[in-house]
């Protein structure tokens, strides 16, 4: 069993369609990469796995769990499938601290000290030790957007998804942000990341997903992807980002 | 007549006297109204259909109908159409209740439809039901931005205590009326009621700008 399974999935917000009969399979231990122009359904495809999109049509199963199975099912598929967004959403009213602690204390009723231990670990983790007790007003968008991954991390999911994580960033504070998504996937991490960072796609990703129209236009290996695009429209995408 | 601003000092035990109906008035009538705004903002912006459309006709009601007829209806209406006795004093916190919470609940509303849809996302994300959505992430960022507005409804209601004259609850005005009546001291008195008048809403003013300062607006 893969651990995410699109099986002709199909998203329409009123008319218009944004995801058009999808199937995809990702296994368990892939760093998927999808790119796409926009409204190409890229973050739609992300969202409509942990069900912040409900699917329209066709089925989605997450760690063999069906987002069509009722609000307790999704619910026990968040906590599998953490999420980071483009605008860090990070709790204003707490800490660092407190926000990497919220997940495990509120959704898998782990002990408020056991998880403020853990969200230490992780905020050290990603190398914000030293920010615990900062509120998110008092951080940068590249350390709001750290806490924001160890706020997920926290809540022990099987899959990563990251919507645009790094472009809401300064150029210089990508980096900061990148390095700690490289970590993750080198210690094996699921994750499935919307992004324009091709240099991330090509060195981290080990799958890149081109998205058109809500189709999968190319899925293959990024360094082969890149270097030989297999369709034009791909080669153009490509030269605008880069 | 001559102004003699001396002959309030005697009366001052009295305008106390109906300067404490005033704030037991509002005090009771705030309380019931803040959890009257709370359920129905609540309902406006989160209900069903149905929640969303009792909530809705309530807060027309209340808003588009004077204070002054609501006390009246409510005191001499109310028991002609149900079989209720009730005393002047019930009306009037009655009356704040059903009028403050109206506005509370809009207040109630806004404040929480303000908050960035990204914020509760992120907490389902996290597998949270929606409840604890509101109850953990969205409410304490929404109350931080109510008690700007909520402080002007508070005062508001306080003032609207004054028409309560009209059923004869003894508070600051009606006082004041009483002892006018009695002397035709209008200036002198007029002015002291004023004055307490000024100084409970100086109070709240107060107290509300600490609040403020005590959490910072997110």
């Amino acid at each position: 069993m893969s651990i995410i399974e699109f099986h002709g999935v199909t998203k329409r917000f009123g008319s218009l369609v944004v995801l058009d009969e999808v199937d995809l399979n990702i296994e368990q231990g892939e760093v998927v990469v999808l790119i796409g122009p926009s409204g190409s359904g890229k973050s739609t495809l992300l969202r409509c796995i942990n069900g912040l999109e409900i699917i329209s049509g066709g089925d989605l199963m997450v760690d063999e769990l069906s987002v069509n199975t009722g609000k307790t099912t999704l619910m026990n598929i968040r906590k599998e499938a953490g999420m980071v967004f483009q605008q860090f959403n990070l709790f204003p009213q707490m800490t660092a601290l407190e926000n990497v602690a919220f997940g495990p204390r509120r959704s898998r009723g782990v002990s408020k000290a056991q998880a403020q231990e853990e969200a230490m670990a992780l905020l050290v983790k990603v190398g914000l030790g030293d920010k615990a007790n900062h509120t998110p007003g008092e951080l940068s968008g590249g350390q709001q957007q750290r806490v924001a991954i160890a706020r997920a991390l926290a809540v022990k999911p099987k899959v990563m998804l990251f919507d645009e994580p790094t472009s809401a960033l300064d150029p210089e504070l990508k980096q900061e942000v990148l390095s700690v998504m490289n970590q993750l996937a080198e210690e094996g991490m699921t994750m499935v990341v919307v992004t324009h960072e091709m240099t991330f796609a090509q060195q981290v990703g080990t799958r890149l997903i081109y998205m058109e129209h809500g189709r999968i236009s190319v899925d293959g290996n990024p360094r082969d992807v890149i270097a030989n695009p297999p369709s034009d429209r791909l080669k153009d995408f490509l030269v605008h980002v880069n | 007549m001559e102004i003699d601003w001396s002959i309030i000092v005697g009366f001052i035990p009295e305008l106390i006297n109906g300067a404490k109906v005033t704030v037991i008035i509002t005090l009771s009538g705030l309380i019931g109204g803040m959890i009257l705004g709370t359920i129905a903002g609540l309902m406006r912006a989160y209900g069903n259909k149905l929640l969303n459309s009792i909530a809705f006709i309530y807060i027309e009601i209340i808003r588009g109908t004077p204070i002054v007829v609501q006390v009246m209806f409510l005191y001499f209406a109310l028991p002609v159409l149900a079989d209720v006795r009730i005393d002047p004093f019930a009306a009037a916190v009655l009356a704040i209740v059903l009028n403050a919470g109206a506005y509370i609940a809009e207040i109630v509303r806004g404040a929480f439809l303000s908050i960035n849809k990204g914020l509760s996302e992120a907490g389902l994300a996290l597998g949270l039901p929606y409840w604890k959505v509101l109850v953990y992430i969205v409410g304490p960022v929404a109350f931080r931005r109510l008690i700007p507005p909520l402080g002007n409804q508070f005062i508001v209601s306080l003032k609207d205590t004054s028409l309560f004259i009209v059923i004869g609850v003894g508070e600051l005005t009606r006082t004041g009326q009483e002892i006018m009546a009695a002397n035709f001291r209008a200036v002198e008195i007029w002015t002291a009621v004023a004055v307490f008048y000024l100084i409970m809403t100086g109070f709240l003013t107060l107290t509300l700008r600490l609040i403020e300062n005590r959490m910072r607006i997110l």
